[in-house]
């Protein structure tokens, strides 16, 4: 055992803090960078938003130490009420909230604006992990079950995806906050580690996958004939019996389904999410209106070579050419003044730390503090890859900040919770005998 | 935990599938970044503006320091299509007097390659000052359009317009291979601008200015440590004498001709008139540069944008007869003394050429009086001697010795476009008559500067520059020299020999062209009064009309100034047009005044190409 058991840090896990410590500071040298202004050289400056930033860290740190101070067990034992608290503060936000950019998720106070979808994410993880925890039976591990296994199950799945589905239907709808509640989506990968059926994640990615081919196919007769070869291929390669030929006619039935549904579906989208797909798609180019974020944001990014430009040095993020490129769009300012080793080296710390969580969880003898230090990593991963992926157009335009990079407090405090929480957890795992 | 024992593997799919989408990421970076280079040009369309500054393009001054060639401001009003959202297009219209169809046909020229709707592109250049100011008052309301300053050229006199060329834009193939120049830049495109372009263009800067989003400038590119400043271009110092190339244009004047002067010693031309000629100043640019071009384009009788003085080849007539008397001392076939007969021609050939009435006469009387059956024998004496064994040999033997005067071949010099002139060759003739079915007396009109002998005038006057040099001359050039330190080719400081050496020759020669301007001599009638010039008329048939005049002559006879030679063309006799214009213009360069005022008011006012010719005499 090392160092004082009476400490607050005992147990600690001092290489995440680490993590942590690196990409906040990075995250507030590109955020001066990104917004830097002539007249307030000073990045103290608390009328800028990176004096600003450093008020939301010094702020973020404060938290932390209190989150550990805290004793484990208040997270476990309040994790419902968690939820509950920040599901209803996220309904009245609709009624009492300040509308900022057309959605109503902003509670002001002053200067400052406190975005309540933020904090779902750790009230949603911790009821999740709670619930979860708390069944005997893993959920919907196989479809072949005993039937009443099988009900059983497709009861606790129900709950549990009713626990993300509740505030993801209340920020979409209600705040029009898209970004903020298709993270929920982050915590399908909790669920399958849990013992969730692959299948349903299987059968989600092949929606996606047919879903983006029968937009991008205009005769989509073409895709029921390639599907139709790759179904006799498959009875070919299967035992060839009844059985075969009924699965792989189900399957064709729900791909066709899938494929000539799409179009009712991608109707039901809101224009400018049209816009976006199409875009990503280059089913649409239009690089002067619906794609100048895209655009300019790939344009910075790309230009910025092998070793970037040089702090400072970036012409497109400095002179506003990327819009929203404090916030969502900062990595533009990553990989137009650090280049392929800075944006390489900020994905790497940001895998690194995700990596060391799933090592963190994987190590818990709590089923709770497991599956929350998953929901941690899986909704880090998921902010990652879709706020990266959009500022290299791999993904469509969606308002989805980057974890410890992003200008805002908000989000800052969220991920600041939700990790330490678990790091708080991680630190107990080995006084709970459970 | 062993009731997940059967889950554990998860983590890596988990593991694996989140180190899968980072491996993507970091692939579709590396060819974001380092691979894919089209979005550093984008980054820097989007931030940089390259503004270029045009240097002042080198003043023309002549030989003796006075302005030739100057400078003027011109705006050119300038297109960035796609900043114009919001322009007020019916003002702007207004302004220009064009119509909306207009402006749509030259925002769509702007738009498409090589010009682009991010790029500056000419809107309109060279606005007239009306314009300008109106457009200036206006021009907030203009968005994406802006006035650019450039300097074109402006000549405070209206002469030398062939000599000195023009200024125009470049063309596409020469911008697309030259880096220098972008669509749109100025060129010079003919004469001293074209051959001394590289001295006279200086050097763009170019200024690197960041802008933001919004298209306002925020700064400099790195503090300017990359803008580089226009280097204007050097001064050059002409060889010309301003006020012979303006007298000599005057005396040209309703003539179609050319007049080069040279000074022997150095071989630089004094001046070079090409006539009938144009005022430079017309063809400087704007609108009117294109109606102006077009209407001397047109002019097919005249063909004022020819210049006759370099590209025009004339038979030399009888002003080659002085080399057939060189050639013929020097080869000793004839001496001082040497008497051929003249029976109004040529005797060994029925009388042709024809001649006119004269008695016999020796060297001197013959220039003096320009015989054509004397240079005939010359001719076939040269060619014929019996040192060769075949007549092709003498005939090869003289077209060499010939050809070091400067016909047959282009004179080198700094002036574009020069045309060499023509000496018919052995193989010519074979082909002509057949082999060995010709000999002297076939081809004797070639003695006197008839049949396929051409020369152009400046090689004519290089002739005379030999001769009052006494065998060499240097390669005629318009250039004193560039910049003040005044540098100059190295080659046309070279002494060129040419095949006649013996001083006795040439002294012989001159006492006949000194003849000339005496009492029974072709040019008497021109004779400068106080000057001792020597010279020899020509009369160049010309199958397509009437006879060209030549005349040609050095002044003074020791140390001579000046050489010139004068061609106009269907005027007949050279001593009636010719020579008077090359006596005045010798005297003008020699003195500085006119003593003879109504032989220069004869000469100014006749008009040759509108059939005024006063005084006309057939005669070959």
């Amino acid at each position: 055992m090392r160092g004082n058991q009476n400490s607050l840090f005992y147990g600690v896990d001092r290489f995440s803090v680490l993590l942590y410590v690196i990409l906040v500071v990075l995250g507030w040298l590109n955020i001066y960078a990104a917004t830097y202004n002539e007249e307030h050289k000073s990045i103290f400056d608390i009328s800028q938003k990176y004096g600003k930033q450093l008020i939301w860290i010094g702020s973020s740190g404060i938290l932390a130490i209190s989150i550990l101070i805290i004793d484990a067990s208040f997270y476990t034992v309040f994790a419902y009420v968690f939820y509950g608290i920040f599901l209803v503060l996220n309904i009245l936000v609709v009624y009492f909230g300040r509308e900022i950019k057309g959605s109503k998720s902003w509670f002001g106070f002053g200067g400052f604006g406190i975005q309540p979808a933020e904090f779902m994410k750790f009230a949603v993880n911790l009821a999740l992990a709670k619930f979860l925890s708390a069944q005997k039976i893993i959920i919907n591990q196989n479809f072949r079950l005993r039937l009443r296994d099988l009900f059983k199950n497709y009861k606790n799945t129900l709950i549990a995806l009713l626990i993300l589905l509740v505030p993801l239907a209340i920020i979409k709808k209600l705040q029009d906050e898209t970004g903020l509640a298709i993270v929920f989506i982050a915590f399908l990968i909790v669920m399958y580690r849990e013992g969730m059926s692959v299948n349903i994640l299987l059968f989600g990615l092949l929606s996606a996958i047919l879903f983006v081919l029968a937009l991008v196919v205009e005769q989509k007769i073409k895709l029921f004939i390639i599907m139709g070869i790759i179904g006799v291929i498959a009875f070919l390669v299967s035992k060839r019996n009844l059985k075969s030929i009924i699965t792989i006619s189900v399957i064709y039935l729900v791909a066709s389904g899938i494929i000539l549904g799409t179009n009712f579906f991608y109707n039901k989208l809101e224009v400018h999410q049209k816009d976006r797909i199409d875009i990503l798609l280059q089913k649409k180019v239009d690089p002067k209106g619906k794609g100048y974020n895209v655009n300019q944001s790939k344009i910075a990014i790309g230009s910025g070579g092998f070793s970037g430009k040089g702090y400072l040095q970036g012409t497109q993020t400095k002179y506003e050419f990327v819009p929203e490129q404090e916030t969502d769009f900062i990595f533009c300012t990553v990989g137009e003044e650090w280049g392929f080793l800075g944006s390489a080296f900020v994905i790497l710390l940001h895998l690194t730390l995700i990596l060391r969580l799933i090592f963190l969880a994987e190590r818990q003898r709590s089923d709770f503090s497991r599956i929350y230090g998953y929901g941690v990593a899986s909704v880090l991963f998921f902010h990652l890859a879709v706020n990266i992926g959009m500022t290299i157009g791999l993904m469509p335009v969606i308002g989805i900040p980057l974890p410890f990079f992003s200008y805002g407090g908000s989000s800052l405090w969220s991920f600041t919770i939700l990790l330490f929480i678990f790091l708080r957890l991680d630190a107990n795992r080995l006084l709970i005998l459970r | 935990m062993p009731k997940y024992n059967h889950l554990i593997n998860r983590k890596l799919i988990i593991g694996g599938f989140f180190c899968l989408i980072a491996l993507i990421y970091l692939g579709r970076l590396f060819y974001l970044q380092v691979i894919d280079d089209q979005y550093i040009h984008e980054a820097q369309a989007n931030a940089f503006r390259y503004l270029t500054e045009y240097p002042v393009r080198g003043y023309i001054y002549d030989r003796n320091g006075k302005l030739l060639v100057m400078n003027d401001i011109s705006y050119d009003l300038m297109i960035i299509p796609k900043e114009t959202k919001g322009c007020d297009t019916m003002a702007l219209c207004e302004i220009l007097e064009i119509d909306k169809e207009e402006y749509l046909k030259r925002y769509k020229k702007a738009c498409v390659h090589p010009n682009s709707p991010r790029k500056q592109s000419f809107f309109e250049k060279q606005l007239d000052r009306q314009t300008y100011a109106k457009l200036q008052e206006k021009m907030y309301r203009f968005k994406g359009f802006f006035v650019q300053k450039r300097t074109v050229r402006k000549y405070p006199r209206p002469i030398a317009a062939h000599l000195l060329g023009y200024v125009g834009e470049v063309s596409s193939e020469k911008a697309e291979k030259d880096s220098y120049y972008k669509e749109g830049d100025y060129i010079g495109i003919s004469g001293i601008e074209r051959s001394y372009e590289e001295e006279l263009r200086g050097k763009k800067g170019t200024q690197i200015a960041i802008t933001d989003v919004h298209n306002k400038t925020v700064g400099r590119y790195m503090n300017g440590k990359y803008d580089t400043l226009a280097i204007p271009g050097k001064p050059l110092y002409c060889s010309i004498d301003m006020d012979l190339q303006e007298y000599g244009e005057k005396l040209m004047h309703g003539k179609k001709g050319a007049v080069v002067a040279i000074e022997p010693s150095t071989g630089e031309i004094l001046c070079l008139v090409s006539s009938p000629g144009y005022d430079p100043n017309e063809l400087v640019g704007g609108k009117e540069r294109t109606k102006c071009f077009a209407r001397l384009y047109s002019d097919t009788v005249g063909l004022p944008l020819f210049n006759r003085a370099l590209t025009a080849m004339y038979p030399p007539g009888s002003t080659f007869k002085l080399i057939d008397a060189l050639i013929g001392q020097d080869e000793g076939v004839i001496t001082r003394s040497t008497v051929y007969p003249c029976a109004r021609g040529y005797p060994p050939m029925g009388g042709k050429p024809k001649c006119h009435p004269h008695g016999a006469e020796d060297l001197i009387g013959s220039i003096a009086v320009s015989c054509n059956s004397y240079y005939s024998y010359v001719f076939k004496d040269i060619t014929s001697q019996k040192k060769f064994k075949k007549y092709t040999d003498g005939f090869e033997h003289w077209r060499n010795v010939v050809k070091t005067f400067g016909p047959g071949t282009r004179l080198g010099t700094d002036l574009p476009y020069d045309k060499p002139g023509n000496v018919p060759s052995v193989q010519y003739y074979d082909k002509v008559f057949g082999k060995n079915r010709w000999f002297a007396n076939t081809i004797v009109s070639l003695g006197i500067g008839q049949a396929e002998l051409l020369l152009v005038p400046l090689q004519m006057a290089n002739v005379i520059a030999i001769i009052a040099n006494k065998g060499f001359y240097y390669t005629p050039h318009c250039i004193k020299g560039v910049s003040d330190s005044k540098q100059l080719d190295k080659k046309f400081k070279e002494k060129h020999l040419v095949g006649v050496q013996k001083e006795e020759c040439y002294k012989n020669v001159i006492d006949g062209m000194q003849k000339c301007f005496e009492p029974g001599g072709t040019g008497f009638a021109s004779k400068i009064p106080g000057i001792i010039a020597c010279g020899k008329t020509g009369t160049a048939e010309n199958p397509h009309g009437k006879s060209h005049a030549v005349f040609q002559a050095f002044a003074p006879r020791e140390q001579p100034k000046i050489a010139i030679a004068c061609l106009v063309e269907n005027a007949g006799w050279g001593g009636v047009w010719a020579a008077p214009v090359v006596s005045l213009m010798i005297e003008k360069y020699l003195t500085g005044k006119i003593t003879r005022p109504d032989l220069e008011k004869r000469i100014m006012a006749a008009d040759l190409i509108n059939g005024k010719n006063l005084l006309s005499t057939e005669f070959h």
